[in-house]
Protein backbone atom coordinates (compact mmCIF):
# COMPACT_ATOMS: atom_id res chain seq x y z
CA UNK A 1 0.00 0.00 0.00
CA UNK A 2 1.24 3.14 -0.71
CA UNK A 3 3.44 3.33 -3.87
CA UNK A 4 1.06 5.35 -5.81
CA UNK A 5 1.86 7.90 -8.37
CA UNK A 6 -0.42 10.55 -10.72
CA UNK A 7 1.33 11.20 -13.89
CA UNK A 8 0.48 12.35 -17.43
CA UNK A 9 0.51 9.77 -20.60
CA UNK A 10 3.24 11.69 -22.81
CA UNK A 11 2.84 8.69 -25.70
CA UNK A 12 4.35 5.47 -26.60
CA UNK A 13 7.68 4.28 -28.52
CA UNK A 14 9.77 1.29 -28.51
CA UNK A 15 12.81 -0.03 -27.03
CA UNK A 16 14.93 -2.30 -28.02
CA UNK A 17 16.06 -4.38 -24.93
CA UNK A 18 18.01 -7.58 -24.78
CA UNK A 19 18.72 -9.93 -28.18
CA UNK A 20 17.25 -6.84 -30.09
CA UNK A 21 13.77 -7.63 -29.45
CA UNK A 22 11.38 -4.36 -30.23
CA UNK A 23 9.51 -3.85 -27.96
CA UNK A 24 5.93 -0.97 -27.32
CA UNK A 25 6.53 0.94 -24.05
CA UNK A 26 4.26 3.91 -23.19
CA UNK A 27 6.17 7.08 -21.32
CA UNK A 28 4.58 8.56 -18.83
CA UNK A 29 5.26 11.74 -16.96
CA UNK A 30 5.14 10.22 -13.09
CA UNK A 31 4.97 12.73 -9.90
CA UNK A 32 6.66 15.21 -8.57
CA UNK A 33 3.07 14.90 -6.72
CA UNK A 34 3.06 17.09 -3.87
CA UNK A 35 1.27 16.65 -0.31
CA UNK A 36 -1.47 18.85 0.36
CA UNK A 37 -3.43 17.19 3.18
CA UNK A 38 -2.84 14.51 5.59
CA UNK A 39 -5.92 12.16 6.75
CA UNK A 40 -5.61 10.61 9.95
CA UNK A 41 -7.42 7.52 11.25
CA UNK A 42 -8.84 10.00 14.45
CA UNK A 43 -10.38 13.04 12.48
CA UNK A 44 -10.77 11.31 8.86
CA UNK A 45 -11.73 7.56 9.52
CA UNK A 46 -8.88 6.55 7.74
CA UNK A 47 -5.11 6.98 6.83
CA UNK A 48 -4.23 8.66 3.53
CA UNK A 49 -2.63 11.68 2.18
CA UNK A 50 -3.98 14.09 -0.46
CA UNK A 51 -1.63 15.08 -3.13
CA UNK A 52 -1.60 17.43 -6.16
CA UNK A 53 0.01 16.80 -9.62
CA UNK A 54 1.05 19.90 -12.35
CA UNK A 55 1.18 22.88 -9.89
CA UNK A 56 -0.65 25.90 -12.03
CA UNK A 57 -1.58 29.94 -11.23
CA UNK A 58 -2.94 30.83 -8.38
CA UNK A 59 -5.90 32.69 -10.86
CA UNK A 60 -6.89 29.73 -12.11
CA UNK A 61 -8.17 27.87 -8.88
CA UNK A 62 -10.89 28.81 -7.97
CA UNK A 63 -12.13 30.37 -4.38
CA UNK A 64 -13.11 27.30 -2.31
CA UNK A 65 -10.32 25.18 -3.26
CA UNK A 66 -7.74 28.39 -2.99
CA UNK A 67 -8.39 27.65 0.51
CA UNK A 68 -7.77 24.89 0.37
CA UNK A 69 -4.05 25.03 -1.25
CA UNK A 70 -2.88 28.70 0.77
CA UNK A 71 -3.69 25.58 3.67
CA UNK A 72 -0.53 23.77 2.41
CA UNK A 73 1.70 26.61 1.62
CA UNK A 74 0.34 28.60 -1.52
CA UNK A 75 0.60 25.15 -3.73
CA UNK A 76 -1.60 25.45 -6.59
CA UNK A 77 -2.29 22.41 -8.22
CA UNK A 78 -4.25 20.77 -11.44
CA UNK A 79 -5.26 17.80 -10.01
CA UNK A 80 -5.48 16.19 -6.69
CA UNK A 81 -5.77 12.53 -5.75
CA UNK A 82 -5.79 10.56 -2.44
CA UNK A 83 -2.97 7.89 -1.42
CA UNK A 84 -3.63 5.60 1.23
CA UNK A 85 -0.82 5.17 3.44
CA UNK A 86 -0.42 2.96 6.43
CA UNK A 87 1.00 5.95 8.78
CA UNK A 88 0.03 9.73 7.22
CA UNK A 89 2.45 11.19 10.45
CA UNK A 90 5.58 9.98 8.11
CA UNK A 91 4.94 12.86 5.72
CA UNK A 92 5.05 16.03 5.46
CA UNK A 93 2.55 18.41 4.15
CA UNK A 94 4.76 20.57 1.16
CA UNK A 95 6.59 17.62 0.61
CA UNK A 96 7.48 16.11 -2.95
CA UNK A 97 6.78 12.39 -4.21
CA UNK A 98 9.06 11.14 -7.20
CA UNK A 99 8.99 8.74 -9.66
CA UNK A 100 12.37 7.25 -7.14
CA UNK A 101 9.93 5.54 -5.17
CA UNK A 102 9.94 3.10 -7.96
CA UNK A 103 12.36 0.68 -9.15
CA UNK A 104 13.83 -0.70 -12.76
CA UNK A 105 11.45 -4.25 -12.94
CA UNK A 106 8.68 -3.35 -10.77
CA UNK A 107 5.45 -4.50 -11.88
CA UNK A 108 2.82 -1.70 -11.55
CA UNK A 109 -0.82 -1.57 -12.60
CA UNK A 110 -2.32 1.69 -14.34
CA UNK A 111 -5.63 3.40 -14.13
CA UNK A 112 -7.07 6.02 -16.47
CA UNK A 113 -10.10 7.23 -18.54
CA UNK A 114 -10.45 5.66 -22.00
CA UNK A 115 -10.61 7.50 -25.13
CA UNK A 116 -14.26 8.36 -25.46
CA UNK A 117 -16.12 6.42 -28.89
CA UNK A 118 -19.35 8.23 -28.64
CA UNK A 119 -22.09 6.24 -29.53
CA UNK A 120 -20.79 2.87 -31.15
CA UNK A 121 -22.35 0.37 -32.73
CA UNK A 122 -22.02 -3.48 -32.29
CA UNK A 123 -18.96 -4.10 -34.90
CA UNK A 124 -17.22 -2.07 -32.97
CA UNK A 125 -18.49 -2.12 -29.36
CA UNK A 126 -18.37 -5.64 -29.32
CA UNK A 127 -16.87 -6.85 -32.18
CA UNK A 128 -19.46 -8.60 -33.62
CA UNK A 129 -18.28 -10.22 -37.26
CA UNK A 130 -21.49 -8.28 -39.18
CA UNK A 131 -22.63 -9.17 -42.67
CA UNK A 132 -21.27 -9.95 -46.06
CA UNK A 133 -19.89 -6.50 -47.48
CA UNK A 134 -21.50 -7.71 -50.91
CA UNK A 135 -22.98 -10.48 -52.90
CA UNK A 136 -26.39 -8.65 -53.17
CA UNK A 137 -25.77 -8.39 -48.77
CA UNK A 138 -27.68 -5.71 -47.68
CA UNK A 139 -26.61 -6.51 -43.42
CA UNK A 140 -23.11 -4.56 -42.90
CA UNK A 141 -22.75 -3.96 -39.82
CA UNK A 142 -25.73 -4.58 -38.08
CA UNK A 143 -26.74 -6.50 -34.70
CA UNK A 144 -29.08 -9.02 -36.58
CA UNK A 145 -32.20 -10.83 -34.21
CA UNK A 146 -31.45 -9.73 -30.42
CA UNK A 147 -33.62 -12.68 -29.85
CA UNK A 148 -36.59 -15.47 -29.72
CA UNK A 149 -40.14 -14.75 -30.26
CA UNK A 150 -43.29 -15.34 -27.99
CA UNK A 151 -41.02 -17.55 -25.70
CA UNK A 152 -39.48 -15.67 -24.08
CA UNK A 153 -41.00 -12.52 -25.33
CA UNK A 154 -38.39 -10.29 -24.64
CA UNK A 155 -35.13 -9.10 -24.63
CA UNK A 156 -32.73 -10.69 -22.32
CA UNK A 157 -31.02 -7.95 -20.02
CA UNK A 158 -27.03 -7.31 -20.50
CA UNK A 159 -27.78 -7.98 -24.13
CA UNK A 160 -25.14 -6.62 -26.45
CA UNK A 161 -26.27 -3.71 -28.50
CA UNK A 162 -24.84 -0.14 -29.57
CA UNK A 163 -24.25 2.72 -26.86
CA UNK A 164 -21.82 5.11 -25.82
CA UNK A 165 -18.18 3.35 -25.91
CA UNK A 166 -15.10 4.43 -23.89
CA UNK A 167 -14.35 7.27 -21.81
CA UNK A 168 -14.49 4.97 -18.82
CA UNK A 169 -12.14 4.30 -15.82
CA UNK A 170 -10.04 1.56 -16.93
CA UNK A 171 -7.33 -0.39 -15.24
CA UNK A 172 -4.32 -2.21 -16.99
CA UNK A 173 -2.35 -4.58 -14.77
CA UNK A 174 1.22 -6.17 -14.72
CA UNK A 175 2.87 -3.55 -16.73
CA UNK A 176 7.07 -3.85 -16.44
CA UNK A 177 9.01 -0.79 -15.47
CA UNK A 178 11.34 -0.38 -17.90
CA UNK A 179 12.85 2.50 -17.51
CA UNK A 180 13.27 5.08 -14.88
CA UNK A 181 14.36 8.70 -14.81
CA UNK A 182 13.56 10.44 -11.78
CA UNK A 183 15.51 13.10 -12.88
CA UNK A 184 13.25 13.91 -15.31
CA UNK A 185 10.04 12.09 -13.65
CA UNK A 186 9.78 10.19 -16.51
CA UNK A 187 8.69 6.26 -16.31
CA UNK A 188 8.58 4.11 -19.24
CA UNK A 189 6.37 0.68 -19.09
CA UNK A 190 5.62 -1.67 -21.41
CA UNK A 191 2.28 -2.34 -22.88
CA UNK A 192 -0.30 0.50 -23.46
CA UNK A 193 -1.67 2.31 -20.42
CA UNK A 194 -5.57 3.95 -21.18
CA UNK A 195 -6.52 7.40 -22.43
CA UNK A 196 -4.68 9.74 -24.76
CA UNK A 197 -1.92 11.63 -24.91
CA UNK A 198 -1.99 14.11 -21.99
CA UNK A 199 -4.50 12.17 -20.35
CA UNK A 200 -4.24 11.68 -16.22
CA UNK A 201 -3.20 8.33 -15.14
CA UNK A 202 -2.72 6.84 -11.34
CA UNK A 203 0.43 4.25 -11.58
CA UNK A 204 0.18 1.44 -8.32
CA UNK A 205 3.26 -0.87 -7.16
CA UNK A 206 1.20 -4.69 -7.19
CA UNK B 1 12.15 18.80 -26.99
CA UNK B 2 9.91 16.62 -26.59
CA UNK B 3 10.29 13.90 -24.80
CA UNK B 4 9.32 11.00 -26.25
CA UNK B 5 11.92 12.76 -29.11
CA UNK B 6 14.62 12.75 -26.75
CA UNK B 7 13.85 8.98 -25.83
CA UNK B 8 14.03 8.13 -29.34
CA UNK B 9 17.67 9.38 -29.91
CA UNK B 10 19.19 8.19 -27.30
CA UNK B 11 18.07 4.58 -28.89
CA UNK B 12 19.02 5.60 -32.48
CA UNK B 13 22.31 4.56 -33.94
CA UNK B 14 24.68 7.05 -35.63
CA UNK B 15 27.15 4.67 -37.43
CA UNK B 16 24.71 3.51 -39.21
CA UNK B 17 26.21 4.80 -43.13
CA UNK B 18 24.07 6.77 -45.17
CA UNK B 19 22.42 4.49 -47.97
CA UNK B 20 19.22 4.82 -50.73
CA UNK B 21 16.72 3.13 -52.18
CA UNK B 22 18.85 1.28 -55.18
CA UNK B 23 22.08 0.99 -53.90
CA UNK B 24 23.47 -2.58 -52.96
CA UNK B 25 24.55 -3.44 -49.49
CA UNK B 26 25.43 -5.96 -46.96
CA UNK B 27 24.07 -6.21 -43.84
CA UNK B 28 26.24 -7.87 -41.45
CA UNK B 29 23.02 -9.40 -38.74
CA UNK B 30 23.62 -10.77 -35.38
CA UNK B 31 21.71 -14.19 -34.70
CA UNK B 32 21.51 -16.25 -32.03
CA UNK B 33 21.51 -19.80 -31.70
CA UNK B 34 21.14 -20.88 -28.58
CA UNK B 35 24.08 -19.81 -26.34
CA UNK B 36 26.33 -18.86 -29.46
CA UNK B 37 26.03 -15.93 -31.36
CA UNK B 38 27.22 -15.68 -35.15
CA UNK B 39 26.89 -13.45 -37.67
CA UNK B 40 24.65 -13.41 -41.39
CA UNK B 41 25.09 -10.79 -44.09
CA UNK B 42 22.66 -10.57 -46.43
CA UNK B 43 23.38 -8.95 -49.53
CA UNK B 44 21.36 -7.22 -52.17
CA UNK B 45 19.35 -3.85 -53.26
CA UNK B 46 17.45 -1.78 -51.33
CA UNK B 47 14.13 -1.33 -52.14
CA UNK B 48 12.51 0.68 -49.80
CA UNK B 49 12.91 2.81 -46.57
CA UNK B 50 10.81 4.10 -43.82
CA UNK B 51 10.86 6.55 -41.78
CA UNK B 52 10.36 7.41 -38.29
CA UNK B 53 12.61 7.64 -35.83
CA UNK B 54 13.67 4.08 -33.81
CA UNK B 55 10.79 2.94 -35.89
CA UNK B 56 12.91 2.90 -39.29
CA UNK B 57 13.27 -0.28 -41.30
CA UNK B 58 14.35 -0.82 -44.65
CA UNK B 59 13.98 -3.71 -47.16
CA UNK B 60 16.50 -5.67 -48.88
CA UNK B 61 16.13 -8.08 -51.48
CA UNK B 62 18.21 -10.63 -53.40
CA UNK B 63 17.93 -13.18 -55.88
CA UNK B 64 19.19 -16.73 -54.23
CA UNK B 65 18.71 -19.38 -56.55
CA UNK B 66 16.33 -18.00 -58.89
CA UNK B 67 13.96 -17.17 -55.84
CA UNK B 68 13.63 -13.79 -54.44
CA UNK B 69 14.71 -13.41 -51.03
CA UNK B 70 13.26 -10.38 -48.81
CA UNK B 71 14.16 -9.11 -45.82
CA UNK B 72 13.15 -6.42 -43.85
CA UNK B 73 15.21 -5.01 -40.89
CA UNK B 74 14.92 -2.41 -38.15
CA UNK B 75 17.19 0.51 -39.08
CA UNK B 76 18.33 1.23 -35.33
CA UNK B 77 18.10 -2.50 -34.17
CA UNK B 78 21.31 -3.72 -31.96
CA UNK B 79 21.30 -7.08 -33.84
CA UNK B 80 23.00 -5.58 -36.95
CA UNK B 81 26.47 -5.38 -36.94
CA UNK B 82 27.13 -3.19 -39.58
CA UNK B 83 26.12 -2.17 -43.24
CA UNK B 84 28.13 -2.43 -45.87
CA UNK B 85 27.36 -0.16 -49.14
CA UNK B 86 28.74 -2.47 -52.09
CA UNK B 87 27.24 0.32 -55.01
CA UNK B 88 25.13 3.37 -55.03
CA UNK B 89 22.46 2.94 -57.55
CA UNK B 90 20.84 5.09 -60.22
CA UNK B 91 17.21 4.58 -59.80
CA UNK B 92 14.21 7.25 -60.36
CA UNK B 93 11.85 6.30 -57.27
CA UNK B 94 11.62 6.03 -53.82
CA UNK B 95 9.73 2.74 -53.42
CA UNK B 96 11.50 0.16 -56.05
CA UNK B 97 8.37 -2.15 -55.90
CA UNK B 98 8.74 -3.07 -60.12
CA UNK B 99 12.11 -4.83 -59.58
CA UNK B 100 9.89 -7.73 -57.66
CA UNK B 101 8.43 -8.27 -61.59
CA UNK B 102 11.59 -7.88 -63.48
CA UNK B 103 13.97 -10.85 -63.53
CA UNK B 104 17.76 -11.24 -64.98
CA UNK B 105 19.31 -8.67 -67.15
CA UNK B 106 16.36 -6.21 -66.82
CA UNK B 107 16.15 -6.26 -63.01
CA UNK B 108 19.90 -4.47 -62.89
CA UNK B 109 20.84 -1.13 -61.51
CA UNK B 110 22.38 1.08 -62.98
CA UNK B 111 25.65 2.29 -61.38
CA UNK B 112 25.64 6.06 -60.46
CA UNK B 113 27.96 8.44 -61.75
CA UNK B 114 30.43 10.35 -59.48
Amino acid sequence: MGKKLIGKKLGMTRYFIEDGVSVPVTIIKAGPCVVIQKKSSEKDGYEAIQVGFETQEEKRVNQPLKGHFKAAGDIFCRYLAEIRVDDAAAFEVGQEIKSDIFEIGDIVQVSGRSKGRGFAGVTKRWGFSGGRKTHGSRSHRVPGSIGMSATPGRVFKGKKLPGRMGNQRITIKNLEILDLRPEQDIIALKGSVPGSRNSLVEIVKI
Amino acid sequence: MNVIEMIEKEQMRLDIPDFKPGDTIRVHARIKEGEKERIQTFQGVVLRKRKGNTGATFTVRKVSYGIGVERIFPLHSPNIDRIEVITRGRVKRAKLYYLRKLRGKAARIKEKRT
